[in-house]
């Protein structure tokens, strides 16, 4: 009987580094991603027939996104790779995945989970107005399409993104109304022995400041969110700035966002236990260093089993990519696991500085109005999710859900469970671990009635 | 608000084919490798109505996570704006 060959979900960078470790190994992986074109998200590519040069689109990056993307098309024949391809289920050794309308069962015998991150956001009132979009959303847009989310662009939260994306906007020609950062200027300032750590990195931030300075775009620090204005569409931003006065910057787009969140959905139906991870706050799949997880055959690695970068993400594909041939019995190469742990180690170091110079702002989700609506798919207000966690009194997230309906809209959460969580564990007066975490339900994303099943 | 008002804003790659399509009876124009949601927001400012009273929705995440751009042709297929390429002669209600 031949092998069943591994499956890795996710072709961002952890998930090509993965797949050209295990195709070294003469291994032929399946490759399976929901984008119609390999990079992930930070090294997205375009559709097919646009124009711009590596270094237009990727900066600082160019020259990693290059090889990473070389990379990938050079495994063409090696690998069995199946892009717009959703997984939207998985158990027992089996998974399901749509594709072009009809979905199949696909059997595994050991998996690597590479399915990456999403914007974390807080709801603040006004955020459903159309021209409001997150961080990640106004990159993705000027990356991948070529446009600007507005032409005049309110950049609001904090977070690496927070800079890096208006940085790119105003160098595209992109009008940038205000860059505002949630984060007190002195946290950051405390945070600096940390952040000095990460070298390249810290200095490309350093950067893209003092470039958005040069150009005499507005810039603040420690503001708060009030509200996003306008009729049918955004036409202000209004913000509390650092010395309490209310300010009003007219734009017609706000791209905001404070930092990332995992997208752990396929993990949990994998049955990986969670842990709360207190630096990031928020529950994440249990694993070692090299992405095992207590399921055996079951791999995590890069943003979706944690969140550290896409540097990381690289190092720990291929880790993972590694332990799965160790656990299969083939040989790998053990220098080089010490080389890869000892990068991720300090990664990780470096994260930690990282989370204090750019902090998820837990006390701002706590005091999201009553009025504001929380849960964008279904509707729910913050006051809502607050009256159902005293109705359940000391029950856990996932009650409060069913009572509320909040996080069971089409998003399965990935908007608002952050916030969800930190409302409840506020409401309930208890730490966020105790709220409990959202689980995650198949399918993981929405999929049409009318599938055929093959 | 007129219906000319765009969201997006087009800053480079316009030099793609031109593709034709229709929003709510209005013929519109996009370019080849945009997405129904680009196609969409370089020609308005909305993609749907929301669910729960007449507000508009145009998108969140774009990278097919929040689903809030969930868009209907006229012949009742749903579409997911961000991950779906427009094709000349869709026919989307955003109203």
């Amino acid at each position: 009987m031949t092998e069943r060959p591994p499956v890795i979900v996710g072709a961002g960078p952890a998930g090509i580094r993965a797949a050209a470790t295990l195709a070294a190994a003469g291994l032929a992986p399946i490759v399976i991603d929901e984008a119609p074109r390999s990079g992930g998200q930070i090294y997205r590519r375009p559709p097919h027939g646009f124009a711009r040069s590596y270094r237009t689109l990727y900066g600082f990056d160019a020259a990693k996104a290059r090889r990473l993307h070389e990379t990938f098309d050079g495994l063409a024949r090696k690998i069995d790779y199946r892009p717009d391809t959703l997984v939207w289920d998985l158990r027992d050794g089996v998974m399901h995945c749509l594709s072009a309308g009809a979905s199949r069962e696909v059997a595994y015998r050991d998996i690597i989970l590479a399915p990456g991150a999403r914007d974390r956001i807080i709801p603040f009132p006004g955020w459903t107005l159309p021209g409001v979009y997150t961080l990640g959303g106004a990159q993705i847009a000027l990356k991948a399409q070529g446009c600007a989310v507005g032409a005049r662009v309110v950049f609001m939260g904090t977070g690496p993104l927070l800079y890096l994306v208006a940085y790119q906007y105003a160098k595209a020609g992109g009008g940038v109304a205000a860059v505002l950062d949630t984060t007190p200027f002195a946290a950051k300032r405390r945070a600096l022995p940390g952040l000095l750590r990460g070298g390249r990195t810290f200095a490309k931030g350093l950067w893209y400041v003092a470039r958005l300075r040069a150009r005499g775009i507005v810039m603040a620090s420690g503001i708060k969110a009030i509200a996003a204005q306008g009729e049918g569409a955004v036409s202000a931003f209004v913000y509390q700035d650092a010395a309490g006065s209310r300010k009003t910057i007219a734009c017609d787009a706000i791209a905001f966002g404070y930092g990332l969140s995992s997208e752990t959905q396929l993990a949990d139906l994998a049955e990986i236990p969670f842990a709360f991870d207190s630096l990031q706050q928020q529950f994440l799949p249990q694993r070692d260093i090299a992405g095992r997880t207590p399921v055996r055959g079951v791999y995590v690695a890069g943003d979706g089993s944690g969140i550290a970068g896409a540097d990381a993400a690289e190092l720990a594909g291929e880790r993972a990519a590694l332990a799965l041939l160790e656990d299969r019995g083939l040989a790998a190469d053990g220098a080089r696991v010490q080389t890869l742990e000892r990068a991720l180690r300090r990664i990780s170091r470096f994260r930690a500085g990282l989370e204090a110079a750019f902090p998820f702002p837990v006390d701002v989700a706590a005091k999201i109005p009553d009025e504001t609506v929380l849960c964008r798919c279904e509707g729910v207000t913050a006051g809502e999710l607050r009256q159902s966690a005293r109705d359940i009194d000391g029950g856990d997230i996932n009650r409060a859900k069913a009572f509320s309906r909040c996080g069971m809209g089409r998003c399965q959460a990935r908007t608002c469970g952050p916030s969800a969580a930190i409302v409840m564990a506020a409401a309930l007066n208890v730490p966020l671990e105790r709220a409990g975490r959202l689980r995650g339900q198949p399918p993981v994303k929405p999929i049409p009635l009318a599938v055929s099943h093959e | 608000m007129s219906a000319k008002d765009a969201q997006f804003t087009r800053m480079a790659e316009r030099d793609r084919p031109r593709v034709r399509f229709v929003v709510d009876g209005r013929d519109c124009e996009a370019l080849v490798g945009d997405t129904l949601l680009t196609a969409l927001l370089t020609n308005g400012r909305r993609v749907r109505s929301s669910e729960f009273g007449d507000e508009p929705r145009a998108g969140f995440c774009l990278m097919g996570a929040c689903q809030d751009c969930w868009v209907a042709l006229e012949d009742g297929t749903r579409l997911r704006a961000c991950t779906t390429f427009v094709a000349a002669g869709m026919r989307v209600v955003t109203q």
